[in-house]
């Protein structure tokens, strides 16, 4: 140990500034609906005082609940308005939307917290994985949310193509490459010959990134001119392109 | 137990086997050409045989169609089967996933709002776990994305459909909070 004076206090960690407060209310005691906003405040400082003397960075978020919690002490110590006609929505107890965002946090947090006790795929529980290849007939039962890809999916699936290294290139000669007509009748071609064909496949003898993403783009165009469909059976799993007839 | 549904309840044991997704009733009924009553008949039959007889599997109905699992329980050796064991959900992505269960349709802002952190890097990487999926934009200014939960998440938490998600426990009108909600954007 090159710094014998530094040594940790291990201090809970909090999702946020919420999740902080209602720790406070619960471990307090405190009753949710009538806060002691001074005691809470001076805590509630009190812990964002030793993360900073640990040298954890206090997310802006904590801060400005921080400032949110003086703002509401300071309105509270405040003398009420004496003309009774003027009461409205400003003389309701500020501390009234703070309490309704604690509540609903830990209502959401109670439910995060039963729903992890679920058991989750491919953790607690398996089930049978994809199989290599599906039967070309299946396409006919593919439909709905199910099987038909976004183009975040897609765009994930793009990516993971150009993280390959690309196949050094000796010479470069012909720099016009292939532009995206030429691409979309090269990849309608393909298809036509194909009952289905691999996303992967698409992209075979294409040395260029320049020419995937040509390619990729003629993969749109046809999806989007309804000349074929784009599926994926599971998450994560292969990407098929089907021609549509 | 009829003669039908003593032979259909193998030859369902055998497709079901096989699929590697839930199968929905319309697609069994398009294998087996019978009656949906019969069809759920000997489904249910099936999933009492291996809930009662201490299997490792069990007959499960989720995300709208039915599927062979193992048992929780069995999970430490089924994962050395040369299967990468994911990890669960950490605590934040949790939360938040739990918040676009509940809430869906919902924006980034409102789960920001309800959460009082940024959740930006954990929607996204929800998205990309594909729990989570954009269903649209809010017709208010700047259109921004519309969250909701995938068919996968069903499949990730063995539910059924949303309705199987745990109880929450109301605690005020739920119009108030929403008006704290639009509040809170006019600022």
């Amino acid at each position: 140990m090159s710094h014998p004076a530094t040594y940790e206090v291990k201090v809970d960690t909090f999702e946020g500034p919420l999740d902080l407060l209602l720790h406070l209310v619960t471990k307090n005691e405190m009753d949710i609906n009538d806060i002691p906003l001074a005691q809470i405040t001076s805590q509630y400082l009190n812990y964002l005082d030793q993360m900073e003397a640990q040298n954890l960075d206090v997310a802006s978020e904590f801060l400005v609940m921080a400032a949110t919690l003086i703002h509401i002490k300071s309105k509270l110590l405040l003398p009420r308005h004496a003309n009774e006609e003027e009461v409205d929505e400003d003389e309701l107890d500020p501390r009234v939307e703070l309490v309704q965002r604690l509540l609903e946090y830990r209502r959401y947090k109670e439910g995060a917290e039963q729903l992890s006790a679920y058991p989750q795929l491919n953790h607690d529980v398996f089930s049978r994985p994809e199989l290599a290849a599906i039967q070309d007939d299946s396409i006919g039962h593919v439909g709905g949310e199910h099987g038909d890809i976004g183009l975040f999916e897609l765009v994930v699936a793009l990516r993971e193509l150009l993280k390959e290294p690309a196949p050094a290139i000796y010479h470069d000669i012909n720099t016009t490459g292939l532009t995206v007509d030429e691409a979309t009748i090269r990849l309608r071609q393909r298809l036509k010959g194909h009952e289905q064909l691999l996303f992967r496949e698409c992209f075979v003898y294409l040395p260029r990134r320049e020419e995937v993403v040509v390619m990729f783009i003629a993969l749109l165009e046809l999806v989007k001119r309804h000349e074929c469909r784009v599926v994926q059976l599971n998450p994560h799993g292969s990407i098929y392109l089907y021609p549509v007839h | 137990m009829n003669f039908e549904s003593a032979k259909l309840k193998p030859r369902l044991e055998a497709v079901l086997f096989c699929s590697d997704e839930p199968l929905r009733l319309e697609r069994l009924q398009a294998i087996f050409e019978v009656e949906i009553d019969v069809l759920l008949c000997g489904l249910h039959e099936l999933s009492v045989d291996y809930a009662q007889q201490n299997r490792g599997i069990v007959l499960q109905e989720i995300a709208g169609g039915f599927q062979f699992r193992t048992r929780a329980e069995y999970a430490p050796w089924v994962a050395k089967l040369n299967r990468s064991r994911r990890n669960r959900l950490s605590k934040a992505a949790t939360e938040t996933l739990a918040i676009i269960a509940y809430r869906q349709p919902v924006t980034r802002a409102e789960i920001e709002y309800l959460r009082g952190v940024d959740s930006g890097g954990i929607v996204r990487s929800l998205m990309e776990k594909q729990l989570v999926k954009i269903v649209g934009k809010k017709d208010v200014p700047g259109r921004p994305l519309l969250y909701g939960t995938s068919r996968h998440f069903l499949e990730y938490f063995g539910l059924k459909d949303l309705t199987g998600l745990p109880q929450l426990k109301e605690f005020s009108d739920p119009d108030d909070v929403a008006l704290s909600l639009e509040m809170d954007f006019d600022r």
